[in-house]
């Protein structure tokens, strides 16, 4: 893996048009999912997108403590998003910060249009998630990981639920940033859909952005979650296809055998 | 995995086969279809809600889901633990959301009078059962009956849990595989739909043993030509123990 040093770079944006990682404006980091990763729980999912890595565990519908928080017509999700100390540069206290609570909202609201809720009244959907390595755009990658994670705990949902951040860096849009676009750059936008309907549950902006270029941003996000949600996809359905070519190869040889 | 276009019809086409992996939003059909387990309808197309495997049955669409934790459906058979008592009444544990009821009246033939006898004499907190889901909806918890043949107090055996999701596999087509097992092995199996099995063997190697199918079955449990592979995995198994 490469090692990016870490001073801030004179320019974020090379005169060649290539980003502080190699990339070009509309790319996306190297991304990888792994699904039912964590067997005690219900469902669970991983991803690495860039230098991001996070994980995710799904328990429930489970019974709902304390019952007082209990919804009589749905199920109650609950999301913790939480960063392990060692997940940044400088080390993070463990207690739950300002960010962490705020990011756990959104993320929740992110998540809660996709699932149906009213399928498990009075219960509790409970969704963990611990970032631990993090490197810009976790609360995308985030909600990417804990789609598959509730799709793994087969929780029945409208759709999955894609995200990724888009950026204006050195006056450019550009696709998926990282910490150091993150920090040094003008401007983000964080944007989850579900993609088959193209429906936004999450959208935040930062920065100053003309609307041309706020259109310009959120189309590209459109292409970056429609990329993202390919790779869901096939990391959902590559276990089971992996186990059914397996059996297939052992009834060759039961069949050899007799 | 591509998706096959099947056209029933004008204007009904189906978008996947039988048997095949869909996703939560996958379009499994557009026209006049009906939207069983595991899918959901948006004006007169059906979308698949879990991850499952496609089954057409006439006009009725269903994704038999794949994962999944137990959702109490009428007339399922269940192993509970008990795990609160009451003059007239019994907790049960079920692996479901929510607890089920056993009162005393689904449990004895005659009435009990709950002043002159204590229940816990009959099933106690810890005790293992078999019951059958007499009702449950969203207004009211699980209630259980043990008033038929077979169900009652476990008593010996060991339990094995395994995703309920999968309990229909471990049965097969009108328990063809359920009593395949038990004909190699000639072990007591009582299958719970809740994802709990009892197992009493006369030697605990075989009740080792059926965890062992059980765990192949709940790994492949989407795959064809199942009950042959575990009748295999039975006889080598057994030729192992043999020596």
């Amino acid at each position: 893996m490469k090692f990016i040093k870490h001073e801030i770079p004179q320019k974020l944006i090379t005169e060649d048009g290539l980003r502080t990682d190699g990339r070009r404006f509309h790319e996306l980091r190297p991304i990888k999912l792994e699904v039912g990763i964590l067997k005690r729980a219900d469902g669970s999912a991983y991803i690495e997108q860039g230098r991001n890595k996070i994980m995710v565990a799904v328990y429930g519908p489970r019974e709902l403590h304390p019952r007082h928080l209990a919804l009589p017509d749905k199920a109650l999700l609950r999301c913790f998003y939480r960063m392990a100390s060692f997940s940044v540069e400088d080390r993070k206290s463990p207690a739950p910060s300002r960010r962490e609570i705020e990011l756990s909202k959104v993320i929740r609201e992110a998540l809660e249009p996709a699932i149906f809720l009213e399928r498990f009244p009075k219960t509790a959907i409970d969704v963990f998630i611990e970032v631990l390595q993090a490197d810009g755009g976790t609360r995308c990658a985030s909600i990417t990981s804990a789609a598959l994670a509730l799709a793994d705990a087969g929780i029945p949902m409208r759709d999955l639920v894609s995200a990724v951040a888009v950026g204006k860096v050195d006056g450019h849009i550009v696709l998926d940033i990282n910490d150091l676009e993150d920090k040094y750059g003008e401007g983000d936008m964080p944007t989850a859909m579900m993609p088959r309907k193209k429906e936004v549950t999450l959208i935040q902006l930062d920065g100053q952005w003309s609307i041309e270029e706020f259109k310009q941003g959120f189309e590209l996000a459109l292409k970056g979650c429609e990329q993202i949600y390919q790779l869901q996809r096939e990391a959902l359905k590559k276990r089971y296809i992996e186990i059914r070519e397996q059996a297939a190869k052992e009834m060759g040889e039961n069949a050899e055998n007799t | 995995m591509k998706s096959l276009k099947v056209l029933v019809g004008d204007k009904m086409p189906i978008y996947f086969q039988s048997k095949d992996i869909v996703l939560p939003g996958d379009l499994l059909a557009e026209g006049d279809y009906k939207a069983g387990t595991g899918t959901f309808k948006e004006d007169s197309k059906i979308y698949s809600a879990v991850i499952g495997l496609f089954e057409i049955r006439g006009k009725i669409l269903r994704v038999i889901s794949l994962e999944g934790t137990y959702i109490p459906r009428p007339n399922d058979v269940v192993i509970g633990k008990i795990v609160d008592v009451s003059a007239t009444n019994w907790k049960v544990e079920i692996r479901a959301p929510y607890l089920a009821n056993l009162p005393a009246a689904n449990y004895f033939d005659k009435p009990i009078d709950p002043l002159k006898s204590d229940i816990r004499r009959y099933l106690n907190v810890g005790d293992i059962i078999v019951a059958k889901v007499v009702s449950f909806n969203r207004a009211q918890d699980p209630l259980l009956t043990t008033k038929e043949r077979g169900l009652g107090k476990l008593r010996g055996g060991r339990i094995i849990e395994m995703s309920p999701t999968k309990i229909p596999r471990l049965i097969g087509r009108k328990g063809s595989m359920v009593n395949m097992i038990k004909e190699e092995t000639g072990c007591r199996i009582t299958v719970g739909q809740n994802g709990r099995v009892w197992v009493s063997c006369k030697t605990p190697e075989y009740e080792e043993l059926i965890e062992k199918v059980i765990r192949k079955i709940e790994l492949e449990a989407h795959t064809s030509g199942l009950t042959d592979r575990v009748r295999e995995l039975i006889r080598k198994e057994k030729e192992r123990l043999k020596k």
